[in-house]
């Protein structure tokens, strides 16, 4: 039996190394690609809380299948805007992308 | 902790799971980042067999790891030149970035040592499958049909909203 603890901390590295990519990455797709390690690493966290701690109800495990899903569709959506985006100005740097600062 | 064929899984995994998320987001290549991530997905889906959630498993293999890679690998395709990461961060921004990350992580494992967790109840065996169905149909208390018609929409919606984003003009 692995204890809990070890899983929470795998999932807080992979947490921590998705928000390190997300604040240094310098392009669309790398920044979506880190964000994807965030949205995982809570999605081990819910399971291992319902799979531990309360084994008789299925709360994290629904929760974890709903956030999987919302994932595939945020995804999607940011995949496209990023498409549009490089039609549009040409590039996925982010220091290029200054059409919406002020 | 005894050594047994779980642990030495867990340990596996754990490892290759650090070691991609890392070579994914450091990695200058956009391609070579999204199969790192594809390793990452593995190992998490690799986790929730442990878990005795072999549906979460298959779930997240099939929807990850084959449905948003391939979503990763068409844009960086479609992209091309433009998808390889040439400029380099400011150095300065790097070490914001790991003292932002190292800080949060040393906070979260201090937690989760100290944290007074419940008892721990372990799953007995695999969670059966028409528990699982029956719990996401069913409109009873602690029941998920709701939220499960909902997504169906948002699914729906962001289908037709990405083509619409992303078509030709």
């Amino acid at each position: 039996m692995i204890p809990a603890e070890y899983y929470l901390v795998l999932s807080a590295l992979m947490f921590f190394i998705g928000v390190f990519g997300f604040l240094t990455r310098r392009n669309l797709l790398a920044v979506l690609i880190s964000t994807e390690l965030v949205l995982n690493a809570v999605d081990i966290n819910f399971a291992v809380f319902n799979a531990y701690y309360y084994p008789e109800h299925l709360e994290g495990f629904f929760f974890t299948m709903f956030a999987i899903g919302i994932a595939a569709a945020e995804t999607a959506v940011a995949i496209a805007i990023i498409l549009n985006v490089y039609r549009n100005m040409g590039t996925i740097r982010l220091k290029s992308l200054k059409k919406l600062k002020f | 902790m005894e050594l047994n064929t779980h642990t030495v899984i867990f340990m596996g995994l754990a490892l290759l799971m650090t070691v991609a998320a890392m070579l994914a987001v450091t990695t200058r290549n956009i391609m070579r980042a999204t199969v790192y991530l594809l390793f990452v997905l593995f190992g998490t889906a690799g986790l929730y067999f442990l878990l005795h959630y072999t549906f979460l498993g298959a779930v997240q293999v099939t929807v990850y790891a084959g449905g948003i890679i391939v979503l990763f690998v068409f844009a960086a395709l479609l992209i091309g030149k433009g998808a390889r990461d040439f400029t380099h961060t400011s150095i300065l921004r790097y070490i914001m970035g790991f003292t932002a990350a190292i800080t949060g992580l040393i906070l979260s494992v201090y937690l989760i040592f100290t944290h007074q967790f419940p008892e721990v109840k372990p799953l007995a065996s695999v969670v059966p499958m028409n528990l699982i169905g029956n719990t996401m149909m069913g409109a009873d208390k602690y029941n998920y049909v709701l939220p499960f018609e909902a997504v169906s929409v948002l699914l729906l919606a962001c289908m037709v909203g990405a083509l619409l984003i992303a078509r030709k003009r």
